[in-house]
């Protein structure tokens, strides 16, 4: 237990002096920044639409620490030395999981609350969307561990991982824009359903990842 | 617990094929090492000896035929596996935690190395030698009873050559195994030399 909280330890701490922490967060705050540039400063559109820009800011900050994720662990030795111990795939991908949920999860979600003011989301959507975020963005950091292991090493990883991750995570961003409808419980459960499987199913998908990729 | 005295480090490989990326690169390979042994793995570029140190480790899967270790393993291969922006002796303390190695063991490691006045700097600033001493001060930080060092000598000056060779002797004198992957003859006693062919030579 010591050495498992050590290895979560490890991923926030890479991720915190390699940049995988900061860099999604600022690029977050970038997009909830540059989308009154677009639409213009109609008040009743951004509070109408700009909940659903920050679900797409969300899921694509996914991408960026996925090339820092496994790779240079891989390279390093730090997967071989870890497996020589008895340490299994599933349980070295759960650590990187809730690394991320640290290191990626949290950020974003304190991110959310100035993302939102830049937009000028009314306060009321602000519990919702931090609800829906709060739900998705484990099963965001499993899946962007899972795209990691799936890729790393491979040529144009990090293209493939933009390809690989969009198409899963639709029905995360359906339900999820769901929730800021008028009515959002049914989306709200849903998105809760969803997430949880893709949240409990990442650490094996993950861990057969790691495991092919052993060589 | 003390009464049962812990089964001694052995090895056995038996009759074993590995393929690698498509590639035969083991075939009937056989080896067997008992506590104290120190084996010499030789051959030519390219003829699997670090795919042996693999297959022992744990980390490949033999196509055919069956290996059977007891004991803990360490392995040293080029990989580091030490986080370049810690310091010395914080990146082997991580891997010193999950073995539950002391801190002495870890600073007895350190000073077997000749790593002490650089125990306080970041690992992305060792010269290749210093990283090669820092990767088998952490199989020193291990206890493990079997190492398996793969060209622990490339880069080391005569000096840190001597100490390897006296941290090897030791380690057999007190029952471990230790399979040195080297070009280069060591300079210690060697129970054998293991000389592997490329399985596509002789077939």
């Amino acid at each position: 237990m010591k050495a498992f909280a050590a290895l979560v330890a490890r991923e926030v701490r890479v991720a915190w002096t390699g940049g995988g922490l900061w860099l999604p967060v600022i690029f977050y705050l970038a997009v909830a920044t540059l989308f009154p540039f677009v639409t213009g400063p109609d008040k009743a559109l951004l509070a109408r639409t700009g909940g659903g820009i920050l679900w797409i800011a969300a899921l694509l900050a996914t991408l960026l620490p996925i090339e820092r994720l496994i790779l240079p662990d891989r390279q390093a030795g730090i997967l071989d030395q870890l497996a020589m111990r008895g340490w299994s795939d599933e349980l070295v991908a759960t650590a990187k999981i809730i690394g991320q949920i640290f290191a990626f999860a949290l950020p974003l979600l304190l991110a959310t609350v100035v993302g939102s003011a830049l937009i000028g989301l009314p306060e009321a959507q602000l519990g919702t969307l931090l609800l829906g975020l709060a739900l998705a963005l484990p099963a965001l950091s499993g899946l962007s561990v899972t795209i990691a292991a799936l890729t790393a090493g491979l040529s144009g990883a990090s293209a493939l991982g933009g390809l690989l991750l969009v198409p899963i995570t639709i029905p995360l961003l359906i339900f999820g824009a769901g929730t800021l409808s008028e009515n959002p419980g049914n989306a709200m459960q849903l998105l809760a359903a969803t997430a949880l499987a893709i949240t409990a199913l990442s650490p094996f998908a993950a861990g057969a990842a790691l495991r092919a990729g052993r060589t | 617990m003390s009464s049962r005295q812990a089964p001694l480090p052995s090895i056995s490989v038996d009759n074993v094929a590995v393929i690698r990326g498509n590639r035969l690169v083991l075939r009937g390979l056989t080896v067997t090492a008992r506590s104290g042994d120190i084996i010499w793995v030789r051959g030519a570029n390219g003829c699997g000896k670090s795919t042996l140190l693999r297959l022992i480790a744990g980390l490949l899967h033999a196509t055919a035929g069956s290996m059977q270790t007891e004991g803990r393993i360490a392995l040293a291969d080029e990989n580091l596996a030490l986080d370049a922006n810690l310091t010395v002796a914080k990146a082997l303390m991580f891997w010193a935690d999950m073995d539950g190695a002391t801190a002495d063991a870890q600073s007895t490691a350190l000073a077997d190395m000749d790593l002490q006045a650089l125990a306080q700097v970041p690992v992305r600033f060792l010269s290749t030698g210093q990283r090669k001493r820092a990767s088998i001060a952490r199989v020193l930080t291990s206890k493990a009873d079997i190492w398996l060092l793969d060209e622990p000598y490339n880069g080391l000056d005569s000096a840190s050559c001597a100490r390897l060779d006296q941290a090897i002797t030791a380690h057999a004198a007190t029952g471990g195994i230790v399979l040195v992957a080297a070009h280069q003859p060591p300079t210690i006693n060697v129970a054998y030399s293991l000389i592997l062919d490329r399985p596509e030579a002789d077939a």
